[in-house]
């Protein structure tokens, strides 16, 4: 049985906590709660939002009262083990060339690692969906390797590129937007990670994610490809991991 | 020719605005949606509008906007305001009329609106509705998420929006009496979830002080000056979801209450949230506001918003007829006035 707190967000909403960290243990069970009330298709909630250690769920009162609700919640949480986390498994193309790369040196200067190295260890592990937020589409995916984990810029930029890719403390973003940011952006991907005429994210909390990186030339025929809507990036495999 | 409006003058910022998009939250797509709902419901009412049609939501300055149809019929709710009908761009006055009420307008002709008065929003309906395509099923404005609207921004001088309608259903035009749509200072909120970073009294603090909203309040969260509260356990938490109400206390204790285009997750412990009855007016107060909050339960919040559904209910009892200038009051208007250049009211 998992440790979890409800939390009241006014009078349609509540947090279901699991702990106060950054964690996959978490994370797993967080996204399995998730995936088991929205199966569940219960009336009057609304729709759950998955981040690193907790859910929310949007709810209507006046059909499904908090405690009835809480009680439900508690149902699930009891069924937690026994469940998997269904999620894609994805090779996400990105470039790590100089042109877009704007602050390798700069991270690899902060990490004392030559920017082949920052490179190398970034694109090593696979990482997880945990959430998705800030912008429509943007995942946050972790873990990065400790030695990359960095923090704010001093100065954030007032503007950066759709597709850059950063390092965000222990979480890599790919921005699918044009937006403000203050993290240290190393490369680009050139696959859209929201599909603005659809209304989807490629990416799903759960998802597994190991960037490939590409050249600048494969990078803009990617682009090209993408923008004439003839590549659609599919993912590698399904998986189903146990909740811990 | 496709009957629009062709936007003169965009006001401060003028959005497209439904309810909202919830459901995509998940994907980090905000809900948004109009600032004063009830508000909104009302436009929509006197349009003779389904519940959710995008309407025009203007901030704080109206804009300016011809008829690009054969007619059209335009309902205005929300903050007081000063709604200039000229006959066409040139003419430099016309009839005025206040909001809450519909009118009808002919090809060519003009609407002006000033700034908005005790309020900060003003909802425009227009009877059918924009031709808008809706993204995620709504047709708010996400200018964050560059999607929904009018091509996902504010509108600019020169956008013009595609109606339904080129004429308009024959009827009479309606008002509504009675709607209070002025924004009271005391709002009510359920405490959490993070209210453990907070000890009792900075709690007791919180529900006892007088806020003002500050400028740099925009439709993502209103920001408030006053005593600023105390974290006891640090002001960074691991970042969770947000819903429309919260309460959270960045570093310098000031609290932003975050509005419906706020983003879906935040670093920020959040003290409280205020209770969704109350949301409505929390979008009317404007920048120089002053605002408190008190405690409720989350039973009694429920309650409230009951009460409050009730409410937006009973407007359709609210609406009344405006009477139309019949042919012989106005021949008779006409005689008076040929006779002795006075029309006598009691006459």
């Amino acid at each position: 049985m998992f440790d979890y707190k409800v939390l009241s967000a006014g009078d349609t909403a509540l947090v279901v906590e699991f702990g106060d960290r950054i964690d996959r243990e978490l994370s797993t069970a967080v996204l399995s709660l998730a995936q088991g009330l929205d199966a569940e298709r219960i009336a009057g909630i609304v729709e759950t939002v998955p981040t690193f250690r907790s859910l929310m769920v949007h709810y209507e009162p006046l059909v499904l009262p908090h405690a009835a609700l809480a009680a439900r919640i508690d149902e699930q949480i009891k069924k937690l083990r026994t469940r998997e986390v269904i999620g894609h498994v994805w090779h996400l193309p990105v470039c790590y060339d100089p042109c877009f790369s704007i602050d390798l040196d700069d991270v690899a200067r902060r990490t004392s690692l030559t920017p082949q190295q920052v490179v190398e260890r970034h694109s090593g592990p696979t990482y997880h969906v945990y959430m998705l937020g800030f912008l429509p589409g943007q995942a946050y995916m972790g873990d990065v390797p400790a030695e990359l984990a960095l923090d704010r810029l001093e100065t954030p930029r007032t503007k950066i590129p759709a597709g850059s890719l950063a390092i965000a403390a222990t979480m890599s973003c790919v921005f699918p937007l044009e937006t403000p940011c203050g993290w240290h952006i190393i490369g680009r991907c050139p696959i859209p990670l929201w599909d603005h005429a659809r209304g989807t994210a490629l990416l799903a909390p759960a998802d597994k994610v190991t960037f490939v990186p590409v050249s600048a030339r494969e990078y803009d025929t990617l682009v090209t490809r993408a923008a004439e809507d003839v590549l659609r990036l599919e993912p590698v495999s399904e998986f189903a991991g146990a909740v811990a | 020719m496709t009957p629009a409006l062709r936007i003169i003058s965009p006001g401060l910022s003028t959005t497209v605005q439904d309810l909202g998009r919830p459901g995509f939250q998940r994907l980090g797509v905000a809900v948004g949606g109009a600032l004063d709902p009830v508000a909104f419901r009302a436009a929509n009412m006197l349009a003779g509008n389904s519940g959710n049609t995008g309407v025009l939501e203007a901030v704080y300055i109206g804009p300016s906007f011809a008829v690009e149809a054969d007619d059209a019929r335009i309902a205005f709710a929300g903050a007081d305001a000063t709604i200039e009908i000229l006959d066409d761009a040139n003419a430099t006055s016309g009839e005025t009329i206040a909001p809450m009420r519909s009118v009808r307008l002919r090809r060519g002709q003009v609407v002006r609106i000033g700034s908005l008065k005790n309020g900060t929003t003003l909802c425009i309906a227009v009877e059918g509705g924009f031709d808008i395509a809706p993204v995620l099923g709504s047709v708010s404005t996400d200018s964050r998420g560059q999607m929904g609207g009018w091509q996902g921004r504010a509108l600019i001088a020169g956008d013009v929006l595609p109606l339904h309608r080129s004429t308009v259903l024959e009827r009479d035009e309606y008002r509504i009496d009675g709607l209070d749509l002025t924004a009271p200072r005391l709002f009510r909120a359920v405490l959490g979830p993070q209210r453990d970073y907070f000890s009792e009294e900075q709690i007791e603090h919180f529900f006892s002080a007088e806020y003002t909203v500050s400028a740099g309040s925009n439709r993502m969260g209103m920001r408030l000056d006053g005593r600023p509260i105390r974290h006891s356990r640090g002001f960074n938490i691991v970042s969770d979801a947000i819903a429309t109400g919260s309460i959270q206390v960045p570093g310098n204790g000031q609290p932003i209450v975050l509005l419906a285009d706020h983003q879906t997750t935040g670093g920020y412990p959040k003290i409280a949230t205020v209770i969704s009855a109350d949301l409505p007016a929390l979008g009317r107060l404007p920048i120089g506001a002053k605002v408190s909050f008190a405690p409720v339960t989350v039973e009694e919040a429920a309650g409230e918003r009951r009460k409050l559904f009730a409410a937006v209910d009973e407007i359709a009892g609210k609406l009344v007829r405006i009477a139309p200038p019949s042919a012989a009051v106005a021949s008779r208007l006409l005689e008076c006035n040929l006779i002795s250049g006075v029309y006598d009211a009691a006459a």
